[in-house]
């Protein structure tokens, strides 16, 4: 079994009636990219701030590196780098005192501090605004001095509250092949809504809704998984005489795998198409093609339709 | 040692920072315009040399002065939402809380010796009896103490600089006041009020005399308040 980096061992998080987290557990071995993905308030941050040791889970445990973080809260701070939904930092400070204050908190010896914050700042694209005021860059630089902050202690893990929200298109695709470039050598689990983000930079996605884990998987398998399987057929040109739309329909609900079956548009002359939801983690498609084959049906044209991580999203997450 | 450094990097980056706002030179401008002109009346006016009205006004300005110092050290952190990333640090809230306490405590010191000035020039006016001008710096070191730490806890109560002021004041005006209205009570209470009093025991030492009994009673009371503050952060994040 590959090392855990983090764990969450049945989470739970209550701020009086409302319950933020609701019985999550997941496990994160090294070296993963996961995504954390949730509708607004759905958990997301609760969760990272109860492994940033910044709330105390109501029930359950946070665990990093096999260190539970109510047990040993300063041994699990020194194995994280933490960067806070919207990017809190001194706005007086300039950026180049700010992380020499990072590393001295980080125990990092005062002879290495130059060499390890040149690295630092050159890797997440700073160097240029070293003495400028934090309060005065723009959003794109103060989250990278976000991003700089964190892996100034050279921590195992990351945790990353909605790292590109509120940045314009390009400073997105830099900031995300940024997460990409540390997520070679860092566990990082970054919280979003925007769900290209995860199929940009993520391995894995879980999805929180309602406080609870509704899903856990790749970004491919969300895509084409559970619920989503759903394959288009065009039948013809044939002569409408002597086979009829029911007896297609029928036949197509046949199969075991079949869910429904719904007409849609052909391409005209007499072509006929229908939709056919299929159950299952499987493919439906040779069974449906040997049942078509059997019934001496002219298939034209017969392809699963990928269903976006959107709609995935949407139905996990609407409880439908 | 890692606690002293942890601590002491939070004192520096604090300390640094009261430098980095206006409040700062303003707060250090109008102390030493108030307490110059306390020190320099008496001597115009009755043509004599002496600190007796710089020792014993010093006090009431700090009742204001210190919660003006000490009101944006954890509120603001908590609006900004940087003790969220504070938090997240290899840091013990211990460590957080005296390297703030001590940036302040710097900050005054900074304060207070900018005022040395004032005891020389009456020197060499005429001799001075040093004792009880270095009993009242003594004093006047560990009533700051107090009050910032006071101040410091008032900070950690709300996320609002202003409400944190007027929280720190009232505080301090009421360890300020607690011995002068002595002669509403009957005589055993009055003593123990006059034990909480900042102000008769700054008296004490402001003689020259110094009295373990009230430096414990200044060092209790900046104990009593930073852990009162510490149980405050860690309820912020429960
Ligand atoms: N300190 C708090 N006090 C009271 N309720 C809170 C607190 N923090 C969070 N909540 C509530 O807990 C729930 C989960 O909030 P959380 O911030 O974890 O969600 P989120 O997934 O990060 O949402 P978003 O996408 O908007 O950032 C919400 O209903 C929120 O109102
Ligand atoms: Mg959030």
């Amino acid at each position: 079994m590959p090392k855990l980096m983090v764990e969450a061992r049945d989470l739970y998080k209550s701020f009086g009636e409302t319950q933020a987290v609701d019985g999550v557990s997941f496990s994160v071995p090294i070296g993963q990219v996961v995504g954390f993905l949730g509708p607004n308030g759905a958990g997301k941050t609760s969760t990272l701030r109860m492994f940033a040791g910044y709330l105390e889970p109501t029930k359950g445990q946070a665990i990093i590196d096999g260190v539970a973080v109510s047990d040993d809260p300063l041994l699990a701070r020194e194995k994280i780098g933490y960067l806070p939904e919207n990017c809190p930092l001194y706005d007086d400070m300039m950026v180049v005192d700010f992380l020499r204050f990072v590393a001295e908190v980080r125990m990092i010896p005062p002879s290495q501090q130059d060499a390890r914050l040149r690295l630092v700042c050159d890797r997440c694209g700073i160097l240029s605004v070293l003495g400028k005021d934090i309060g005065q860059l723009s959003k794109g630089y103060r989250q990278r001095v976000g991003l700089a902050q964190a892996i100034v202690g050279d921590p195992d893990l990351l945790l990353l509250d909605e790292p590109t929200s509120g940045l314009d298109p390009n400073q997105i695709l830099e900031i995300r092949a940024l997460i990409k470039e540390l997520g070679k050598e860092k566990t990082i689990i970054l919280s979003t809504h925007i769900l290209p983000e995860v199929q940009a930079s993520c391995d894995r996605v879980i999805i929180i809704s309602d406080g609870k884990l509704v899903a856990d998987d790749t970004p491919d398998a969300l895509m084409t998984k559970g619920t989503a399987s759903r394959v288009s057929m065009l039948f013809g040109p044939m002569d409408s005489a002597t086979v009829d739309v029911h007896r297609i329909r029928e036949i197509l609900a046949d199969i075991p795998e079949t869910r429904s079956v719904s007409s849609r548009p052909g391409e005209g002359d007499g072509t006929l198409g229908f939709s056919v939801d299929v159950g299952g983690d499987g493919d439906a498609r040779s069974a449906l093609f040997q049942t078509v084959v059997q019934h001496g049906l002219p298939l034209l044209e017969m392809h699963r339709e990928q269903v976006s991580l959107e709609e995935t999203f949407r139905k996990l997450t609407q409880g439908d | 040692m890692i606690f002293v450094r942890r601590t002491l990097s939070i004192a520096k980056r604090e300390f640094q920072s009261y430098f980095n706002s206006p409040i700062a030179y303003i707060v250090i401008g109008v102390f030493l315009l108030l307490s110059g002109w306390f020190f320099f009346t008496p001597l115009f006016l009755a043509g004599r040399s002496t600190l007796r009205g710089f020792f014993s006004f010093t006090p009431v300005l700090f009742i204001m002065f210190i919660p003006a110092i000490t009101m944006r050290l954890l509120a603001e952190e908590v609006k900004t939402g940087t003790l969220e990333w504070l938090t997240s640090m290899p840091l013990r809230d211990l460590e957080v809380v005296l390297g703030k306490f001590l940036a302040a405590l710097g900050f005054i010191a900074v304060a207070l010796a900018i005022t040395i000035p004032y005891p020389i020039s009456v020197d060499m006016i005429g001799a001075l009896d040093w004792g009880p001008v270095i009993g009242g710096y003594l004093g006047l070191l560990l009533l700051a103490g107090a009050f910032l730490a006071v101040g410091l806890f008032a900070s950690s109560l709300t996320e609002n600089q202003i409400v944190a002021f007027i929280i720190g004041v009232t505080f301090c005006f009421t360890l300020y006041m607690v011995d002068k209205v002595l002669f509403f009570l009957p005589e055993q209470l009055g003593a123990i009020f006059q034990y909480l009093s900042v102000d008769y025991h700054f008296r004490n030492i402001a003689r020259g005399v110094i009295d373990t009994r009230d430096i414990i009673f200044y060092f209790g009371l900046m104990i009593v308040a930073l852990f009162l503050t510490m149980e405050s952060l860690k309820r912020r994040h429960a």
